[in-house]
C-alpha cells in the first residue's frame, strides 16, 4: 500500500511525531540534563548601560559558601581566548569594511549595555553562585550612554566603540542612485513616509541554557546548548574563540523550545560554560532565567526609516528611495550586519516592478543589547516599509489599494529586481484575488457602516508581501560578505532490517522536522513513517550542517535529503538488478517494491535492505556492501514565498482598543509537505506579527539605558485572546530552484502581517501613520489629534 | 531567594505570637506577590509565617445584610461562592477577573488588600462597597484602610481576619487591563447601597485606590451612564508610563465608570 493510501504521503496533514514526547513531559531539553559533580554558573551583569570598570574585587566572594571558581574578563584574556565574532562582513559606500569593536566573552575594562557580562561565578548550587555574585565589588565609573537611536550618530553622542566614530559601524548602500534620482526628477507624484520598526525581544518559550563538560582523559569538550545550528556554534567556538580544536569539541543541541532566530547566535554564557568546565574540572550548568533572557538575548528589528516612492500619473511606480538607520546594539552579534543590509535592502522591490531603487542603511551602535535576526530578519522590515508606502500612495492618489498593487505587480518571471534578487516564480494577483474573496472585500463598506452605527471604527488593510528564504546559494551569500556557505547536508542510513535513519544538518526547535522529513523519506521509500528516524542536533552524529533559520529547512535541508535518497535509490536498484538478474535500467522502484519491468519478478524493500548487508555473492568490484549515502545540497537561488494578507479591524474610539475582526492570509509556499504543520507555522508567524503591530515593544530608558520592558509586566506578549481565528488559504507556483518545488513558510506570517494590521488601523482612523505597537493608548491619542473633519 | 525561617502555625493566635517575636517577619498567604518578590531577591525577611492553611480564616458566609469573607478565602472561591454570587454578583465577577486561574486558586482576599498593590482589584471593591475590615486587633473601615501605594492602616503584628461586604442594591466593576500585565490600568467599581453611591478607582492613581466624589454626586442625582459621562477626572496625580499617559488614564476612568453604571443596571 502506498504512503498516500495510509495518510502519510507528501501533502497530507500527518500529526506531529514529536508532540507526544513534548506534551507528556518526556522531551530532553538542556536544562533536563544533570551530570555527576555538576556545578552551576551565575553571571554577574552590568547594572549600567555604559561604564568603565576600574576594578573587580572578588576576594570576599571567593570565600563565600559553595564557590568553586570566579572568572572575569582578565582570566579569559589571559587564557588567550578570542572574542565573539560577526560572521558577515558588510562594507560601506566608500568601500571600507564595517567598523567592528571587540566583543569580549566577559567584559575587560568597559561595559556597554545593561546586562553585559562582567563575571562568572561557579558554585555548588545556583543560589550559592548568585549569593557570591552579590559579594563581588565592581568599581564602575559610570559614563553617559548612547541609547536613543536617532541621536546616536551625532558627534556629541557618547561613543560605544572608539573603532566606530559617531557610532557608525557601516554606511551601506544598494541599488542605482543616479537612475533613482532621474526617475524621481520626472515623477508626477512623490509619496513620503517616515517609519519606525519597533524593537522586539524574542522570548522563546525555553530560555537559553548550556551544560559544559570536559573529559580530562580524552581532552574533549562537550557543550549541550540551546542552539539552532550546533555545527556553526562548534566552528565559531573552535576557529574563532579558540575554546578547543573542532575535533575535540562536541556540541549537542537536544530538544530546543523555540528560537525565532535568537538561538542562532553564539553567546558569551554558553561559551564561558564550556571553556570554564576544563578550568574547574567539573561540568558547569547555566540556564537563563526570564529576566536574563530579556536583557541578554539578541533583540530584533529596531529601524528608523525615511522612504519616498515616485509615481507617474497612472499610479505606476517609477522609483523607490530609502534611508534607514538600523540599531545594532552594543556589539555585533553573529549575523547582525547582514540583517539590516542584504536581508533587508534586497527585498525593497516587494511584489512590484520598480525600475529603480536606491537604499542607504547606516548600522549604528548603541548602548543596548545586541540586535540580530528575529523571525523574518530584515524581510519584515522591508515588507513593512514597502507595504506601508504603497498603501499611502493608494490613499494619496485616490487609487484603490488593490488596484494600485495590480498596476504594479511583476507578471513575468524570472524577474531581475534592481536590488540583487532574481524572482523565479510567482502569481501575485492570484493570492490578492483569493485573499480579497476570503476577506469578503465587497462586503466591507456595509460592515463599516454597521460598525459606525455602534460607534466603532472599521478599517481594512492589505499586505502583498514577498520574502526571500531558503538561505541560500553559497556562492551568492559569499559574494555578499557571508563568512559561511549556506548549503545543507543529509545522510540516509538504511539498516539491515529496512528501517532508516536520516541525519540532517537542519535543526528542529519546533518546526516538526521529525514529521515532515519522515513523510518525505517514507513516501520515497514506500515504508511506514514509524520506520524512519530523523537524527539532528549533535555534531558527533551529523557530520556537518548549517542549521535552521531563514525558513531554510524545507527548501535546503529536505532537498539535501532528496539528493541522498536519489543516491540510495540508484544503489538499491543496482543491488536489485544483481539479485533479480536483470539490467539496472529495467528495475522500477515504487511503493517500496523493486520490480523487473515487464516481468513478475519483485523484491520488497526490507529484503533488499537485508541483502545489501548480507552481500552474499555481490560482485565486489561493482557493488559495495551496505546501503548508506550522504549528500550536500547547495541551491541555485533563494526561494521566494509570496502572498497577500488582509486584516480587518474594529476600533473602539472610547478606549483605543483595536480588535482584529478578520485576518486572511493567502500564501504561495510552492509544494507543501504537511499542510497542518504549514498552517501552524503561519499561525505562529501571524501571532508574532500581531505582537509586533499591536503589543510588543522593547524599550530602554533613553537616559539611563535601563531596559524598561524587562519582564512580562511591561513587555506585552500576544496571548490567545489577543488573536482572532485565522483565515488561511494557499495558492501555488512551484519553486524551480529545488527538487521538491518548496519555498519555505516559517517566517511569512511575521513578515507579512504587521503592515496589513497598521494599514487597517490607519484606514479606520483616516490617518497617515501610527507607530507600532499601536497600543490602545497610542490609538486613542491618534484619535484625539485627528483633524476635526476626519473625526466626524 | 535568600534564606529565611519558615513557620506554618495552626491557629491565628499562634501566628500572632510568631509574628510578635520574629525579627523582620512577613506573612505568607497565597504568595502570589510575595513569592515572586522573594525569588527575585527583592525582599529579605527573617521569617515567613505561612497563614495560608489557617482554617479559621477560610470561610464565606452570608448573614443579615452582609457577606463575610475570611481573609484566607481564595479568589476562585469568592468567584464561585453561591452567597457572593447571590448577594454581590459584582464582587464575584471581580474575583473571577483577577489574574489567571493559577493566581485565582492561590491568591487570597486578605493577602490582596494587605498588600494594597495600586493596580489590584479588591481595594476598589472594598472602598466602593463600604467594606469593614476586621483584623486580629480591631475593625477598620475601608475608607480608613488604604493609605497609598502598598500602604495600609495595618500595624506591625496585625493580621486581617475578615472582610464584611454589606449587600449593594446595584454594583458593577469595569476593568481596563494593562495590555502586558493584565493588572488594572484603570478599574472602576460603582455601587449604590445603604451607604449611598460610591465610585472607587484602582490602577490609575499614584497613591492607589481612590473615590471620585464628583461622580458619586452625579450618580446620586441620577443613576445613569450619562450622569458620569460628562465628569472628567483631572490627570494630575494619575500614573503615566509606557502604557499610557495620565490624560489617557483620566479619560478611561470616565469611560469605565460609564460602562460600570450601564452594567450595574
Amino acid at each position: 500500500m502506498s504512503n498516500a493510501a495510509i495518510g502519510e504521503g507528501i501533502g497530507q496533514p500527518v500529526r506531529r511525531k514529536e508532540d507526544f514526547r513534548f506534551i507528556t513531559g518526556n522531551g530532553h531539553y538542556t536544562d533536563d540534563i544533570a551530570r555527576p559533580r555538576q556545578t552551576w554558573a551565575y553571571f554577574l551583569r552590568s547594572p549600567h548601560a555604559h561604564a568603565k570598570i576600574r576594578g573587580i574585587d572578588t576576594k570576599s566572594a571567593e570565600t563565600a559558601p559553595g564557590v568553586v571558581a570566579i572568572f572575569t574578563g582578565k582570566h579569559v584574556a589571559d587564557d588567550g581566548l578570542g572574542g565573539l565574532i560577526c560572521g558577515w562582513t558588510v562594507s560601506s559606500k566608500d568601500g571600507t569594511p564595517m567598523k567592528v569593536g571587540p566583543h569580549p566573552i566577559l567584559a575587560v575594562d568597559t561595559v556597554r549595555y545593561v546586562g553585559d557580562h562582567v563575571a562568572m561565578v561557579v558554585a555548588e548550587t545556583l543560589a550559592e553562585a548568585r549569593s557570591a555574585a552579590e559579594m563581588i565589588d565592581v568599581d564602575y565609573e559610570t559614563l553617559p550612554a548612547a541609547v536613543a537611536l536617532a541621536a546616536c550618530q551625532s558627534k556629541d553622542a557618547p561613543q560605544v566603540h572608539p573603532e566606530a566614530p559617531r557610532n557608525t559601524c557601516f554606511e551601506w548602500e544598494l541599488g542605482n542612485k543616479s537612475e533613482t534620482e532621474a526617475a524621481f526628477a520626472k515623477a508626477d507624484r512623490i509619496v513620503k513616509l517616515d517609519l519606525t520598526n519597533n524593537r522586539l525581544i524574542p522570548n522563546a518559550m525555553e530560555p537559553r541554557a548550556a551544560l559544559g563538560e570536559y573529559d580530562k582523559g580524552t581532552g574533549t569538550y562537550t557543550l549541550h546548548t540551546t542552539s539552532q545550528n550546533p555545527h556553526v556554534a562548534r566552528l565559531v567556538l573552535s576557529a574563532f574563540v579558540g575554546v578547543a580544536p573542532e575535533h575535540k569539541l562536541r556540541v549537542i543541541a537536544p530538544d530546543v523550545g523555540g528560537g525565532f532566530g535568537s538561538k542562532i547566535f553564539i553567546y558569551a554564557e554558553e561559551t564561558a560554560c564550556v571553556w570554564a568546565a576544563a578550568k574547574v574540572g567539573r561540568p558547569i550548568k547555566w540556564t537563563a532565567d526570564r529576566s536574563e533572557a530579556f536583557l541578554s538575548d539578541a533583540h530584533g528589528r529596531d529601524h528608523l526609516s525615511h522612504a519616498e516612492l515616485a509615481l507617474d500619473k497612472n499610479g505606476k511606480f517609477l522609483a523607490l528611495r530609502v534611508k534607514t538607520v538600523a540599531n545594532l546594539g552594543a556589539y555585533l552579534s553573529t549575523f547582525s550586519a547582514s540583517v539590516p543590509t542584504y536581508l533587508y535592502g534586497t527585498l525593497l522591490s516587494g511584489q512590484y516592478d520598480i525600475p529603480a531603487i536606491y537604499v542607504e542603511v547606516d548600522g549604528v551602535y548603541t548602548h543596548t543589547a545586541p540586535v540580530d535576526a528575529y523571525r523574518g530578519a530584515g524581510r519584515p522590515e522591508a515588507t513593512y516599509l514597502v507595504e506601508r508606502i504603497v498603501e499611502t500612495a493608494a490613499r494619496e492618489t485616490g487609487i484603490d489599494p488593490a488596484e494600485i498593487r495590480r498596476r504594479n505587480f511583476i507578471r513575468s518571471f524570472p524577474h531581475q529586481t534592481p536590488v540583487i534578487m532574481a524572482y523565479d516564480a510567482g502569481d501575485y494577483e492570484a493570492s490578492l484575488d483569493a485573499a480579497m474573496k476570503a476577506a469578503d472585500h465587497k462586503g466591507f463598506p456595509a460592515r463599516k457602516a454597521e460598525a459606525e452605527k455602534r460607534g466603532k471604527l472599521r478599517g481594512l488593510g492589505f499586505s502583498s508581501y514577498i520574502e526571500a528564504c531558503g538561505l541560500a546559494p553559497s556562492a551568492a551569500v559569499g559574494s555578499l560578505g557571508a563568512g559561511v556557505g549556506l548549503w545543507e547536508s543529509a545522510e540516509v542510513r538504511v539498516n539491515p532490517t529496512g528501517n532508516v535513519e536520516v541525519l540532517t544538518g537542519s535543526h528542529s526547535h519546533g518546526q516538526g522536522h521529525e514529521t515532515t522529513f519522515a513523510q518525505l523519506v517514507a513516501s520515497r521509500l514506500g515504508i511506514p513513517m514509524e520506520q524512519v528516524e530523523i537524527v539532528h542536533g549533535d555534531t558527533d552524529k551529523v557530520q556537518f550542517g548549517m542549521g535552521t533559520y531563514g525558513s531554510r529547512s524545507g527548501a535546503v535541508g529536505m532537498s539535501a535529503i532528496v539528493k541522498a535518497l536519489d543516491k540510495i535509490e540508484t544503489k538499491a536498484k543496482k543491488i536489485a538488478a544483481h539479485l533479480m538478474e536483470a539490467a539496472v535500467e529495467d528495475i522500477v522502484f515504487e511503493n517500496g517494491t523493486f520490480t523487473v519491468q515487464g516481468t513478475d519478478k519483485t523484491m520488497p524493500w526490507a529484503q533488499l535492505a537485508l541483502s545489501a548487508y548480507t552481500a552474499h555473492g555481490f560482485p565486489s568490484a561493482e557493488i559495495e556492501p551496505g546501503l548508506k549515502e550522504g549528500a550536500f545540497y547547495d541551491p541555485t537561488n533563494f526561494t521566494f514565498p509570496a502572498g497577500c494578507h488582509i486584516c480587518e479591524v474594529e476600533i473602539d474610539p472610547d478606549t483605543g482598543v483595536t480588535r482584529i475582526i478578520n485576518f486572511v492570509a493567502v500564501d504561495d509556499f510552492g509544494t507543501i509537505i504537511n499542510p497542518m504543520i504549514v498552517e501552524g507555522q503561519v499561525h505562529g508567524g501571524i501571532a508574532q506579527g500581531i505582537g509586533q503591530a499591536l503589543l510588543e515593544h522593547g524599550v530602554y530608558d533613553p537616559e539611563s539605558g535601563q531596559l524598561i520592558t524587562g519582564s512580562y509586566m511591561d513587555y506585552c506578549m500576544p496571548r490567545a485572546d489577543d488573536l482572532p481565528s485565522f483565515n488561511l488559504g494557499f495558492t501555488k507556483t512551484v519553486c524551480p530552484s529545488n527538487p521538491l518545488g518548496m519555498k519555505g513558510c516559517g517566517e511569512a506570517g511575521a513578515i507579512a502581517s504587521p503592515p496589513a494590521i497598521i494599514n487597517a488601523i490607519t484606514d479606520a482612523l483616516g490617518i497617515r501613520d501610527i507607530e507600532m505597537p499601536a497600543t490602545p493608548a497610542r490609538v486613542w491619542a491618534a484619535i484625539q489629534s485627528r483633524p476635526r473633519a476626519a473625526a466626524e | 531567594m535568600y534564606q529565611f525561617n519558615y513557620a506554618r502555625p495552626k491557629t491565628l493566635a499562634e501566628a500572632e505570637a510568631l509574628l510578635a517575636k520574629a525579627d523582620d517577619p512577613k506573612l505568607l498567604a497565597g504568595g502570589q506577590t510575595l513569592i515572586p518578590t522573594l525569588k527575585q531577591r527583592l525582599a529579605m525577611p527573617s521569617d515567613l509565617i505561612d497563614i495560608g492553611g489557617l482554617k479559621e480564616l477560610d470561610f464565606i458566609r452570608a448573614e443579615g445584610d452582609a457577606v463575610m469573607i475570611g481573609a484566607g478565602a481564595k479568589h476562585a472561591t469568592v468567584a464561585q461562592s453561591p452567597d457572593v454570587k447571590k448577594h454581590n454578583p459584582a464582587l464575584a465577577a471581580l474575583a473571577e477577573g483577577i489574574g489567571d486561574p493559577a493566581v485565582r486558586h492561590m491568591g487570597t482576599i486578605g493577602g490582596s488588600i494587605a498588600n494594597n498593590d495600586p493596580a489590584a482589584d479588591y481595594p476598589a471593591a472594598c472602598l466602593a462597597l463600604d467594606a469593614k475590615i476586621h483584623t486580629s486587633k480591631r475593625l477598620i473601615e475601608a475608607d480608613q484602610f488604604f493609605k497609598g501605594m502598598f500602604e495600609t492602616a495595618l500595624e506591625d503584628g496585625e493580621i486581617v481576619k475578615e472582610i464584611t461586604f454589606p449587600h449593594p442594591e446595584k454594583a458593577a466593576y469595569m476593568k481596563f487591563p494593562n495590555p502586558a500585565s493584565r493588572y488594572a490600568m484603570v478599574g472602576v467599581f460603582v455601587s449604590k447601597g445603604p451607604w449611598g453611591v460610591r465610585v472607587a478607582v484602582t490602577g490609575a492613581g499614584q497613591n492607589g485606590v481612590f473615590r471620585v466624589k464628583e461622580m458619586e454626586d452625579a450618580l446620586t442625582k441620577s443613576w445613569s451612564p450619562d450622569a458620569v459621562a460628562g465628569v472628567k477626572v483631572p490627570a494630575k496625580g494619575l500614573n503615566a508610563d509606557l502604557h499610557g499617559t495620565a490624560e489617557y488614564r483620566a479619560h478611561l476612568i470616565t469611560v469605565m465608570a460609564k460602562r460600570a453604571v450601564a452594567a450595574a443596571g
